[in-house]
Protein backbone atom coordinates (compact mmCIF):
# COMPACT_ATOMS: atom_id res chain seq x y z
CA UNK A 1 0.00 0.00 0.00
CA UNK A 2 3.01 2.77 1.16
CA UNK A 3 4.71 1.83 -2.27
CA UNK A 4 2.13 2.20 -4.10
CA UNK A 5 0.85 5.50 -3.03
CA UNK A 6 4.45 6.44 -3.67
CA UNK A 7 4.20 5.36 -6.75
CA UNK A 8 0.96 7.37 -7.50
CA UNK A 9 2.55 10.36 -6.01
CA UNK A 10 5.41 9.89 -8.41
CA UNK A 11 2.79 9.24 -11.34
CA UNK A 12 1.35 12.95 -10.76
CA UNK A 13 4.00 14.74 -9.65
CA UNK A 14 5.78 14.10 -13.81
CA UNK A 15 3.39 15.87 -15.41
CA UNK A 16 2.84 19.11 -12.52
CA UNK A 17 6.95 19.41 -12.62
CA UNK A 18 7.21 18.99 -16.06
CA UNK A 19 4.38 21.87 -17.07
CA UNK A 20 5.55 23.98 -14.41
CA UNK A 21 9.36 23.56 -15.29
CA UNK A 22 9.54 23.68 -18.92
CA UNK A 23 6.43 26.25 -19.39
CA UNK A 24 6.90 28.58 -16.50
CA UNK A 25 10.22 28.72 -14.53
CA UNK A 26 12.90 28.05 -17.57
CA UNK A 27 10.84 30.13 -20.02
CA UNK A 28 11.17 33.05 -17.12
CA UNK A 29 14.82 32.12 -16.38
CA UNK A 30 15.93 32.45 -20.29
CA UNK A 31 14.03 35.49 -20.16
CA UNK A 32 15.85 36.84 -17.73
CA UNK A 33 19.39 35.86 -19.37
CA UNK A 34 18.31 37.44 -22.63
CA UNK A 35 17.34 40.95 -20.84
CA UNK A 36 20.65 40.68 -19.37
CA UNK A 37 22.84 40.33 -22.55
CA UNK A 38 23.78 42.34 -24.68
CA UNK A 39 25.18 42.72 -28.18
CA UNK A 40 28.95 43.71 -29.36
CA UNK A 41 29.49 42.11 -32.24
CA UNK A 42 27.26 39.75 -34.52
CA UNK A 43 26.56 36.44 -32.59
CA UNK A 44 28.33 38.52 -29.53
CA UNK A 45 27.02 39.09 -26.49
CA UNK A 46 28.58 40.08 -22.78
CA UNK A 47 26.19 40.36 -19.42
CA UNK A 48 25.27 43.86 -18.59
CA UNK A 49 22.38 45.88 -16.94
CA UNK A 50 22.51 47.67 -20.08
CA UNK A 51 19.20 46.83 -21.40
CA UNK A 52 17.69 48.39 -18.05
CA UNK A 53 19.37 51.69 -18.11
CA UNK A 54 18.10 52.19 -21.18
CA UNK A 55 14.83 51.95 -19.65
CA UNK A 56 15.35 54.35 -17.10
CA UNK A 57 17.23 57.02 -19.25
CA UNK A 58 15.01 56.90 -21.92
CA UNK A 59 11.94 59.28 -20.62
CA UNK A 60 9.54 57.67 -23.37
CA UNK A 61 10.28 54.40 -21.48
CA UNK A 62 9.64 55.60 -18.22
CA UNK A 63 6.48 57.81 -18.62
CA UNK A 64 4.85 54.66 -20.70
CA UNK A 65 5.73 52.36 -17.96
CA UNK A 66 4.05 54.54 -15.35
CA UNK A 67 1.34 55.51 -17.20
CA UNK A 68 0.47 52.05 -17.83
CA UNK A 69 0.78 51.36 -13.91
CA UNK A 70 -1.47 54.69 -12.86
CA UNK A 71 -4.17 53.85 -15.53
CA UNK A 72 -4.09 50.46 -14.34
CA UNK A 73 -4.60 51.19 -10.54
CA UNK A 74 -7.06 53.81 -11.67
CA UNK A 75 -8.79 51.73 -13.50
CA UNK A 76 -9.12 48.86 -11.27
CA UNK A 77 -10.78 51.45 -8.55
CA UNK A 78 -13.26 52.45 -11.20
CA UNK A 79 -14.05 48.72 -11.63
CA UNK A 80 -14.51 48.03 -7.85
CA UNK A 81 -16.38 51.06 -7.43
CA UNK A 82 -19.02 50.23 -10.15
CA UNK A 83 -19.28 46.69 -10.00
CA UNK A 84 -19.39 46.67 -5.70
CA UNK A 85 -23.24 47.92 -5.65
CA UNK A 86 -24.48 45.92 -8.98
CA UNK A 87 -22.38 42.54 -6.50
CA UNK A 88 -24.89 43.93 -3.30
CA UNK A 89 -27.55 44.17 -5.30
CA UNK A 90 -27.04 40.47 -6.60
CA UNK A 91 -25.72 39.02 -3.91
CA UNK A 92 -28.32 40.78 -0.97
CA UNK A 93 -31.26 42.19 -2.82
CA UNK A 94 -32.28 40.20 -5.75
CA UNK A 95 -33.41 36.83 -4.63
CA UNK A 96 -34.00 33.57 -6.38
CA UNK A 97 -34.72 33.15 -10.18
CA UNK A 98 -33.66 37.32 -10.57
CA UNK A 99 -30.96 36.51 -8.83
CA UNK A 100 -29.14 33.84 -10.85
CA UNK A 101 -30.54 35.65 -13.90
CA UNK A 102 -28.77 38.98 -13.10
CA UNK A 103 -25.44 36.84 -11.94
CA UNK A 104 -25.59 34.84 -15.74
CA UNK A 105 -26.07 38.29 -17.67
CA UNK A 106 -23.06 39.31 -15.88
CA UNK A 107 -21.41 36.49 -17.53
CA UNK A 108 -22.26 36.91 -20.77
CA UNK A 109 -19.79 39.63 -22.36
CA UNK A 110 -17.15 36.96 -20.81
CA UNK A 111 -17.87 34.31 -23.16
CA UNK A 112 -17.42 36.32 -25.95
CA UNK A 113 -14.03 37.46 -27.03
CA UNK A 114 -12.03 40.85 -25.98
CA UNK A 115 -11.92 41.55 -29.79
CA UNK A 116 -15.23 41.55 -30.07
CA UNK A 117 -16.35 43.83 -26.67
CA UNK A 118 -13.54 46.23 -27.85
CA UNK A 119 -14.86 46.40 -31.83
CA UNK A 120 -18.43 47.10 -30.28
CA UNK A 121 -16.71 50.10 -28.17
CA UNK A 122 -15.36 51.09 -31.20
CA UNK A 123 -18.69 51.25 -33.39
CA UNK A 124 -19.90 53.22 -30.29
CA UNK A 125 -17.85 55.89 -29.81
CA UNK A 126 -15.92 56.56 -33.32
CA UNK A 127 -16.74 59.66 -34.90
CA UNK A 128 -19.75 57.62 -37.18
CA UNK A 129 -20.75 55.72 -34.20
CA UNK A 130 -23.76 55.50 -32.73
CA UNK A 131 -23.03 57.58 -29.62
CA UNK A 132 -21.83 60.57 -31.92
CA UNK A 133 -24.85 60.35 -34.39
CA UNK A 134 -27.35 60.31 -31.02
CA UNK A 135 -25.75 63.63 -29.61
CA UNK A 136 -26.27 64.94 -33.16
CA UNK A 137 -29.81 63.96 -33.68
CA UNK A 138 -30.83 65.27 -30.01
CA UNK A 139 -29.07 68.67 -30.88
CA UNK A 140 -26.53 68.23 -28.21
CA UNK A 141 -23.70 68.35 -30.34
CA UNK A 142 -23.28 70.56 -33.95
CA UNK A 143 -21.28 67.87 -36.17
CA UNK A 144 -19.45 64.43 -35.67
CA UNK A 145 -18.20 63.83 -32.29
CA UNK A 146 -14.82 61.65 -31.89
CA UNK A 147 -14.68 59.87 -28.68
CA UNK A 148 -12.62 57.48 -29.58
CA UNK A 149 -8.51 57.70 -29.36
CA UNK A 150 -8.29 58.93 -25.85
CA UNK A 151 -7.64 57.64 -22.34
CA UNK A 152 -11.17 58.25 -21.21
CA UNK A 153 -11.99 55.46 -24.15
CA UNK A 154 -9.57 53.43 -23.02
CA UNK A 155 -10.33 53.32 -19.29
CA UNK A 156 -13.91 52.65 -20.63
CA UNK A 157 -13.14 50.05 -22.82
CA UNK A 158 -10.70 48.25 -19.88
CA UNK A 159 -13.46 48.83 -16.87
CA UNK A 160 -15.86 47.24 -19.27
CA UNK A 161 -13.11 44.46 -19.81
CA UNK A 162 -12.71 43.41 -16.72
CA UNK A 163 -15.97 44.15 -14.99
CA UNK A 164 -16.43 40.40 -14.29
CA UNK A 165 -13.59 39.53 -12.76
CA UNK A 166 -14.68 42.14 -10.04
CA UNK A 167 -18.25 40.89 -9.86
CA UNK A 168 -17.81 37.65 -9.84
CA UNK A 169 -15.81 37.44 -6.36
CA UNK A 170 -17.43 40.00 -4.78
CA UNK A 171 -20.79 38.54 -5.39
CA UNK A 172 -19.42 35.01 -4.07
CA UNK A 173 -18.50 36.51 -0.49
CA UNK A 174 -20.95 38.53 -0.08
CA UNK A 175 -23.73 35.66 -0.69
CA UNK A 176 -22.20 34.30 2.30
CA UNK A 177 -22.72 37.51 4.50
CA UNK A 178 -25.66 36.27 6.39
CA UNK A 179 -28.60 38.88 6.02
CA UNK A 180 -28.69 38.63 9.95
CA UNK A 181 -25.33 40.42 10.64
CA UNK A 182 -26.60 43.36 8.46
CA UNK A 183 -29.51 43.37 10.45
CA UNK A 184 -28.10 43.44 13.50
CA UNK A 185 -25.57 46.20 12.25
CA UNK A 186 -28.85 48.24 12.22
CA UNK A 187 -30.67 47.12 15.35
CA UNK A 188 -27.24 48.25 17.43
CA UNK A 189 -28.20 51.75 15.66
CA UNK A 190 -25.76 51.62 12.96
CA UNK A 191 -26.93 53.89 9.80
CA UNK A 192 -26.55 52.85 6.02
CA UNK A 193 -22.99 53.90 5.60
CA UNK A 194 -21.47 52.33 8.96
CA UNK A 195 -23.10 49.53 8.17
CA UNK A 196 -21.48 49.46 4.89
CA UNK A 197 -17.82 50.04 6.61
CA UNK A 198 -17.87 47.99 9.36
CA UNK A 199 -19.79 44.63 8.50
CA UNK A 200 -20.05 44.66 4.37
CA UNK A 201 -16.94 45.78 3.49
CA UNK A 202 -14.84 43.99 6.23
CA UNK A 203 -16.74 41.17 4.92
CA UNK A 204 -16.12 41.19 1.27
CA UNK A 205 -12.98 42.00 1.91
CA UNK A 206 -11.11 38.50 -0.23
CA UNK A 207 -13.16 39.36 -2.69
CA UNK A 208 -12.30 42.87 -2.97
CA UNK A 209 -8.81 41.71 -3.05
CA UNK A 210 -8.93 38.95 -5.23
CA UNK A 211 -10.67 40.68 -7.91
CA UNK A 212 -8.77 43.54 -7.52
CA UNK A 213 -5.87 41.38 -8.26
CA UNK A 214 -7.54 39.74 -11.30
CA UNK A 215 -8.55 43.49 -12.58
CA UNK A 216 -5.38 45.07 -12.23
CA UNK A 217 -3.61 41.59 -13.71
CA UNK A 218 -6.13 42.20 -16.84
CA UNK A 219 -5.53 45.91 -17.19
CA UNK A 220 -1.63 45.98 -16.87
CA UNK A 221 -0.79 43.38 -19.69
CA UNK A 222 -3.68 44.27 -22.10
CA UNK A 223 -2.83 45.10 -25.17
CA UNK A 224 -5.67 45.11 -27.13
CA UNK A 225 -8.16 47.73 -25.75
CA UNK A 226 -5.08 50.34 -25.41
CA UNK A 227 -4.22 49.33 -29.25
CA UNK A 228 -7.71 49.44 -30.73
CA UNK A 229 -9.02 52.52 -28.50
CA UNK A 230 -5.92 54.45 -27.53
CA UNK A 231 -4.65 57.18 -29.68
CA UNK A 232 -0.96 58.00 -30.83
CA UNK A 233 -0.19 59.09 -27.50
CA UNK A 234 -1.72 57.05 -25.15
CA UNK A 235 0.84 54.23 -25.52
CA UNK A 236 0.55 51.09 -22.93
CA UNK A 237 4.10 49.36 -21.63
CA UNK A 238 2.58 46.31 -23.45
CA UNK A 239 2.94 48.20 -26.64
CA UNK A 240 6.32 48.74 -25.90
CA UNK A 241 7.28 45.19 -25.73
CA UNK A 242 5.43 43.86 -28.86
CA UNK A 243 7.18 46.96 -30.61
CA UNK A 244 10.57 45.70 -29.59
CA UNK A 245 10.23 42.04 -30.09
CA UNK A 246 8.22 41.78 -33.25
CA UNK A 247 8.10 45.10 -35.18
CA UNK A 248 12.39 46.34 -34.06
CA UNK A 249 13.45 42.40 -33.06
CA UNK A 250 15.50 43.94 -30.33
CA UNK A 251 14.39 40.53 -27.66
CA UNK A 252 17.16 42.30 -25.32
CA UNK A 253 15.22 44.98 -25.10
CA UNK A 254 11.75 43.47 -25.16
CA UNK A 255 12.75 40.81 -22.27
CA UNK A 256 13.83 43.50 -20.27
CA UNK A 257 10.39 45.38 -20.31
CA UNK A 258 8.69 42.34 -19.87
CA UNK A 259 10.70 41.39 -16.69
CA UNK A 260 10.08 45.22 -15.64
CA UNK A 261 6.12 44.38 -16.32
CA UNK A 262 6.16 41.16 -14.16
CA UNK A 263 8.15 42.73 -11.24
CA UNK A 264 5.73 45.56 -11.53
CA UNK A 265 2.76 43.12 -10.93
CA UNK A 266 4.32 41.18 -8.39
CA UNK A 267 5.25 44.19 -6.64
CA UNK A 268 1.49 45.75 -6.58
CA UNK A 269 0.03 42.20 -6.31
CA UNK A 270 2.12 41.49 -3.47
CA UNK A 271 1.89 44.32 -1.54
CA UNK A 272 -2.25 44.58 -2.19
CA UNK A 273 -1.90 41.02 -0.44
CA UNK A 274 0.11 41.98 2.46
CA UNK A 275 -1.77 45.40 3.23
CA UNK A 276 -4.85 43.78 3.19
CA UNK A 277 -3.33 40.38 5.42
CA UNK A 278 -4.31 37.97 2.64
CA UNK A 279 -2.39 35.42 1.07
CA UNK A 280 -2.40 33.93 -2.84
CA UNK A 281 -3.66 30.68 -2.01
CA UNK A 282 -6.54 31.88 -0.16
CA UNK A 283 -7.48 34.38 -2.94
CA UNK A 284 -6.89 32.63 -5.94
CA UNK A 285 -7.41 29.03 -5.15
CA UNK B 1 -29.00 47.74 3.07
CA UNK B 2 -31.21 44.41 2.58
CA UNK B 3 -35.17 44.07 1.51
CA UNK B 4 -35.78 43.47 5.42
CA UNK B 5 -34.76 47.17 6.34
CA UNK B 6 -36.98 49.55 5.07
CA UNK B 7 -35.81 52.08 3.22
CA UNK B 8 -37.29 55.48 1.26
CA UNK B 9 -38.44 54.61 -1.86
CA UNK B 10 -36.51 57.21 -3.14
CA UNK B 11 -33.29 55.19 -2.78
CA UNK B 12 -34.49 52.06 -3.90
CA UNK B 13 -35.70 53.30 -6.96
CA UNK B 14 -32.52 54.85 -7.94
CA UNK B 15 -30.39 52.17 -6.68
CA UNK B 16 -32.84 49.60 -9.05
CA UNK B 17 -32.06 52.32 -11.98
CA UNK B 18 -28.07 52.05 -11.45
CA UNK B 19 -28.08 48.66 -12.02
CA UNK B 20 -30.46 48.75 -14.64
CA UNK B 21 -28.37 51.26 -16.43
CA UNK B 22 -25.02 48.42 -15.37
CA UNK B 23 -26.66 45.92 -17.37
CA UNK B 24 -26.93 48.75 -20.03
CA UNK B 25 -23.75 49.49 -20.50
CA UNK B 26 -22.80 45.89 -20.50
CA UNK B 27 -25.17 45.02 -23.16
CA UNK B 28 -24.96 47.45 -25.16
CA UNK B 29 -21.54 46.76 -27.10
CA UNK B 30 -22.45 43.52 -28.10
CA UNK B 31 -25.87 44.38 -29.09
CA UNK B 32 -24.26 46.82 -31.14
CA UNK B 33 -21.98 44.45 -32.85
CA UNK B 34 -24.58 41.98 -33.50
CA UNK B 35 -26.99 44.42 -35.10
CA UNK B 36 -24.59 45.87 -37.86
CA UNK B 37 -23.71 42.22 -38.97
CA UNK B 38 -27.09 43.18 -40.81
CA UNK B 39 -26.65 46.28 -42.25
CA UNK B 40 -26.61 46.59 -46.02
CA UNK B 41 -23.48 48.77 -46.31
CA UNK B 42 -19.82 48.80 -46.43
CA UNK B 43 -19.29 50.01 -42.68
CA UNK B 44 -20.86 49.18 -39.57
CA UNK B 45 -21.91 52.15 -38.56
CA UNK B 46 -24.83 54.97 -39.31
CA UNK B 47 -26.91 55.42 -41.33
CA UNK B 48 -28.69 52.11 -41.83
CA UNK B 49 -28.82 50.80 -45.42
CA UNK B 50 -31.29 48.47 -45.58
CA UNK B 51 -31.27 44.62 -43.44
CA UNK B 52 -29.73 42.52 -45.56
CA UNK B 53 -27.85 38.55 -44.75
CA UNK B 54 -24.77 39.20 -47.02
CA UNK B 55 -22.38 39.54 -44.25
CA UNK B 56 -23.42 35.90 -43.58
CA UNK B 57 -24.28 33.99 -46.89
CA UNK B 58 -22.79 36.82 -49.51
CA UNK B 59 -20.35 35.06 -52.20
CA UNK B 60 -19.80 38.45 -54.52
CA UNK B 61 -17.48 40.93 -53.97
CA UNK B 62 -17.83 43.61 -52.44
CA UNK B 63 -20.22 41.50 -49.95
CA UNK B 64 -18.58 38.04 -49.46
CA UNK B 65 -20.13 36.37 -45.95
CA UNK B 66 -18.75 35.35 -43.43
CA UNK B 67 -19.20 31.81 -44.74
CA UNK B 68 -17.61 32.24 -48.14
CA UNK B 69 -14.76 34.23 -46.88
CA UNK B 70 -11.76 31.47 -46.95
CA UNK B 71 -9.11 33.21 -44.79
CA UNK B 72 -12.04 33.49 -42.25
CA UNK B 73 -12.81 29.77 -42.53
CA UNK B 74 -9.28 28.75 -41.95
CA UNK B 75 -8.79 30.93 -39.21
CA UNK B 76 -11.91 29.57 -37.23
CA UNK B 77 -10.38 25.99 -38.48
CA UNK B 78 -7.22 27.09 -36.63
CA UNK B 79 -8.36 28.03 -33.29
CA UNK B 80 -10.80 25.12 -33.21
CA UNK B 81 -8.06 22.64 -33.54
CA UNK B 82 -6.13 24.95 -30.95
CA UNK B 83 -8.30 25.42 -28.56
CA UNK B 84 -9.16 21.36 -28.93
CA UNK B 85 -5.25 20.20 -28.40
CA UNK B 86 -5.15 23.17 -25.63
CA UNK B 87 -8.29 22.34 -23.54
CA UNK B 88 -7.47 18.75 -24.07
CA UNK B 89 -3.92 19.05 -22.87
CA UNK B 90 -5.20 21.08 -19.99
CA UNK B 91 -7.94 19.15 -18.57
CA UNK B 92 -5.36 15.57 -18.39
CA UNK B 93 -2.75 17.59 -16.81
CA UNK B 94 -5.57 19.54 -14.44
CA UNK B 95 -7.31 15.79 -13.34
CA UNK B 96 -3.54 14.25 -12.49
CA UNK B 97 -2.91 18.25 -10.57
CA UNK B 98 -6.16 18.03 -8.69
CA UNK B 99 -5.28 14.37 -7.68
CA UNK B 100 -1.58 15.53 -6.58
CA UNK B 101 -3.39 18.71 -4.51
CA UNK B 102 -6.17 17.10 -3.17
CA UNK B 103 -5.08 13.60 -1.77
CA UNK B 104 -1.56 13.38 -1.68
CA UNK B 105 0.26 15.14 1.81
CA UNK B 106 4.32 15.65 0.80
CA UNK B 107 7.10 18.09 1.68
CA UNK B 108 7.06 21.85 -0.19
CA UNK B 109 3.30 20.86 -1.30
CA UNK B 110 2.18 24.58 -0.51
CA UNK B 111 5.06 25.97 -2.39
CA UNK B 112 4.27 24.25 -5.05
CA UNK B 113 0.74 25.17 -4.76
CA UNK B 114 1.77 28.42 -4.88
CA UNK B 115 3.77 27.82 -8.03
CA UNK B 116 0.81 26.10 -9.55
CA UNK B 117 -1.01 29.24 -9.34
CA UNK B 118 1.92 31.37 -10.55
CA UNK B 119 0.68 31.65 -14.61
CA UNK B 120 -2.69 33.42 -12.88
CA UNK B 121 -0.50 36.48 -11.94
CA UNK B 122 1.62 36.69 -14.44
CA UNK B 123 0.36 39.20 -17.43
CA UNK B 124 -0.47 37.29 -20.65
CA UNK B 125 2.09 38.94 -23.08
CA UNK B 126 4.92 38.26 -20.72
CA UNK B 127 4.42 34.40 -20.63
CA UNK B 128 4.10 34.69 -24.43
CA UNK B 129 7.67 36.43 -24.89
CA UNK B 130 9.33 34.22 -22.26
CA UNK B 131 8.19 30.75 -24.01
CA UNK B 132 9.36 32.29 -27.51
CA UNK B 133 12.68 33.18 -26.15
CA UNK B 134 13.25 30.07 -24.33
CA UNK B 135 11.90 27.97 -27.76
CA UNK B 136 13.85 29.80 -29.88
CA UNK B 137 16.74 28.87 -27.87
CA UNK B 138 16.41 25.17 -27.66
CA UNK B 139 15.80 25.34 -31.14
CA UNK B 140 18.91 27.48 -32.38
CA UNK B 141 20.78 24.99 -29.65
CA UNK B 142 19.38 21.80 -31.38
CA UNK B 143 20.41 23.35 -34.89
CA UNK B 144 23.86 24.33 -33.57
CA UNK B 145 24.46 20.99 -31.94
CA UNK B 146 22.63 18.54 -33.91
CA UNK B 147 21.64 20.82 -36.98
CA UNK B 148 18.39 19.31 -36.26
CA UNK B 149 15.74 22.14 -37.43
CA UNK B 150 12.72 21.73 -35.20
CA UNK B 151 9.48 23.45 -36.69
CA UNK B 152 7.39 22.49 -33.68
CA UNK B 153 9.69 25.18 -31.56
CA UNK B 154 9.59 28.11 -34.20
CA UNK B 155 6.66 30.58 -33.78
CA UNK B 156 3.78 28.96 -35.41
CA UNK B 157 0.79 26.76 -33.85
CA UNK B 158 2.48 24.35 -31.42
CA UNK B 159 3.99 27.09 -29.77
CA UNK B 160 0.85 29.02 -29.88
CA UNK B 161 -0.58 25.48 -27.84
CA UNK B 162 1.88 25.00 -25.58
CA UNK B 163 1.79 29.36 -24.80
CA UNK B 164 -2.07 29.02 -24.03
CA UNK B 165 -1.59 25.47 -22.01
CA UNK B 166 0.61 26.93 -19.79
CA UNK B 167 -1.69 29.51 -18.07
CA UNK B 168 -5.10 27.41 -19.02
CA UNK B 169 -3.61 24.35 -17.20
CA UNK B 170 -4.45 26.18 -13.82
CA UNK B 171 -7.92 27.26 -14.31
CA UNK B 172 -8.54 23.58 -15.23
CA UNK B 173 -6.60 22.63 -12.52
CA UNK B 174 -8.82 24.96 -9.83
CA UNK B 175 -12.02 23.89 -11.74
CA UNK B 176 -11.65 20.29 -10.89
CA UNK B 177 -9.93 20.77 -7.79
CA UNK B 178 -12.59 22.09 -6.17
CA UNK B 179 -15.33 19.48 -7.27
CA UNK B 180 -12.73 16.87 -5.91
CA UNK B 181 -12.33 18.93 -2.07
CA UNK B 182 -16.23 17.80 -1.96
CA UNK B 183 -15.75 14.60 -3.04
CA UNK B 184 -17.09 12.57 -0.33
CA UNK B 185 -13.78 10.16 0.19
CA UNK B 186 -16.18 7.48 2.10
CA UNK B 187 -17.80 6.37 -1.02
CA UNK B 188 -14.23 5.53 -2.32
CA UNK B 189 -13.28 3.62 0.34
CA UNK B 190 -16.63 1.58 0.30
CA UNK B 191 -15.46 0.80 -3.38
CA UNK B 192 -12.30 -0.78 -1.67
CA UNK B 193 -14.38 -2.49 0.94
CA UNK B 194 -16.18 -4.08 -1.52
CA UNK B 195 -12.81 -5.70 -3.00
CA UNK B 196 -11.93 -3.21 -6.10
CA UNK B 197 -8.85 -2.31 -6.54
CA UNK B 198 -7.73 1.01 -6.24
CA UNK B 199 -7.64 2.30 -9.73
CA UNK B 200 -10.96 0.73 -10.18
CA UNK B 201 -12.70 2.23 -7.67
CA UNK B 202 -10.97 5.78 -9.02
CA UNK B 203 -12.24 4.58 -12.52
CA UNK B 204 -15.60 3.50 -11.31
CA UNK B 205 -16.73 6.13 -8.25
CA UNK B 206 -14.05 8.99 -8.03
CA UNK B 207 -14.62 10.12 -12.25
CA UNK B 208 -18.18 9.50 -12.85
CA UNK B 209 -18.42 12.37 -9.83
CA UNK B 210 -15.88 14.39 -11.59
CA UNK B 211 -17.31 14.29 -14.98
CA UNK B 212 -18.99 17.32 -15.16
CA UNK B 213 -16.61 19.15 -13.48
CA UNK B 214 -14.07 18.14 -15.86
CA UNK B 215 -16.27 18.91 -18.96
CA UNK B 216 -16.98 22.16 -17.53
CA UNK B 217 -12.60 22.45 -17.36
CA UNK B 218 -12.94 21.41 -20.76
CA UNK B 219 -15.22 23.98 -21.69
CA UNK B 220 -13.59 26.96 -20.08
CA UNK B 221 -10.54 26.20 -21.55
CA UNK B 222 -11.68 26.16 -24.77
CA UNK B 223 -13.19 29.03 -24.64
CA UNK B 224 -10.23 30.97 -22.51
CA UNK B 225 -8.01 29.47 -25.62
CA UNK B 226 -10.48 30.42 -28.74
CA UNK B 227 -10.22 33.97 -27.29
CA UNK B 228 -6.68 33.91 -26.33
CA UNK B 229 -5.39 37.16 -27.37
CA UNK B 230 -1.51 37.86 -25.78
CA UNK B 231 -0.25 34.95 -25.65
CA UNK B 232 -1.51 33.89 -29.03
CA UNK B 233 -0.11 37.63 -30.13
CA UNK B 234 3.57 36.95 -29.68
CA UNK B 235 3.94 33.25 -30.39
CA UNK B 236 1.68 32.71 -33.62
CA UNK B 237 2.98 32.28 -37.18
CA UNK B 238 2.00 32.01 -40.59
CA UNK B 239 -1.75 30.55 -40.04
CA UNK B 240 -3.35 32.84 -37.74
CA UNK B 241 -6.29 31.86 -35.13
CA UNK B 242 -9.55 33.70 -35.53
CA UNK B 243 -8.89 36.13 -32.90
CA UNK B 244 -5.31 37.37 -34.37
CA UNK B 245 -7.08 37.36 -38.17
CA UNK B 246 -10.02 39.25 -36.88
CA UNK B 247 -7.65 41.55 -35.41
CA UNK B 248 -5.08 42.54 -38.46
CA UNK B 249 -8.21 43.05 -40.18
CA UNK B 250 -9.39 45.38 -37.89
CA UNK B 251 -6.76 47.48 -38.18
CA UNK B 252 -6.73 48.38 -41.87
CA UNK B 253 -10.59 49.08 -41.14
CA UNK B 254 -13.83 47.35 -40.97
CA UNK B 255 -16.92 45.85 -42.82
CA UNK B 256 -19.72 44.34 -41.48
CA UNK B 257 -18.28 40.76 -42.32
CA UNK B 258 -16.13 41.19 -38.84
CA UNK B 259 -20.03 41.76 -37.26
CA UNK B 260 -20.78 38.69 -38.58
CA UNK B 261 -18.15 36.98 -37.85
CA UNK B 262 -18.83 38.26 -34.31
CA UNK B 263 -22.22 37.53 -34.35
CA UNK B 264 -21.54 34.19 -35.35
CA UNK B 265 -19.08 33.71 -32.12
CA UNK B 266 -21.48 34.72 -30.00
CA UNK B 267 -23.61 32.40 -30.88
CA UNK B 268 -20.90 29.32 -30.48
CA UNK B 269 -20.08 30.76 -27.13
CA UNK B 270 -23.14 30.43 -25.70
CA UNK B 271 -24.32 27.61 -27.20
CA UNK B 272 -21.59 26.08 -25.35
CA UNK B 273 -21.95 27.76 -22.36
CA UNK B 274 -25.99 26.12 -22.28
CA UNK B 275 -24.17 22.54 -22.87
CA UNK B 276 -21.95 23.09 -20.04
CA UNK B 277 -25.10 24.52 -17.71
CA UNK B 278 -26.98 21.69 -18.73
CA UNK B 279 -24.36 19.25 -18.05
CA UNK B 280 -23.33 20.90 -14.53
CA UNK B 281 -27.36 20.64 -13.61
CA UNK B 282 -26.95 16.68 -14.18
CA UNK B 283 -23.88 16.13 -12.11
Amino acid sequence: MHREAKLGLILLLTPFLLWLSLLIIIPHIDLLLVSLRERVGVGEYKISLGNYLTFFTEPLYMMTFLRTAVMSIFATLLTLLIGFPVAYYIAKMAKGRTQSALFLLCLVPFWVSELVRTFGWMILLRETGIISNLLQSLGLAQGPVEMLYNDAAIMVGLVYTSMLFMVVPLVTTLESLPDEVVEAGYDLGGSGLSVLREIVIPHAMPGIVSGSIVVFMLCLGNYLTPTMLGGKESLWFTELIYSQFIVRFNWELGAAFGFLLLILSSVIVWGMLRLTGQSLEKTMG
Amino acid sequence: MIPSIPQSRLVTTAYTAYVTLFFIFLALPLIVVAAFAFNDSQFPSLPWEGFTWNWFFGSERPMIGAFHERSILRAIGTSVFVAFCVSALSMVVGLSNAFLFNRYKFRGQSILYVFMLLPLVIPGIVLGISILVASSRMANGLWDGFQWDVEALRPGLWLVVLGQFSFITTIATLVIGARLQKFDKTLEEAALNLGAGRLTAIRTVTLPYLAPAMIGAFVVSFLMSFENFNTTLMLVGSDAPLTIAMFDRLKEGSTPLLNAVSLLLMLGSSLLALVMIAFQKKG
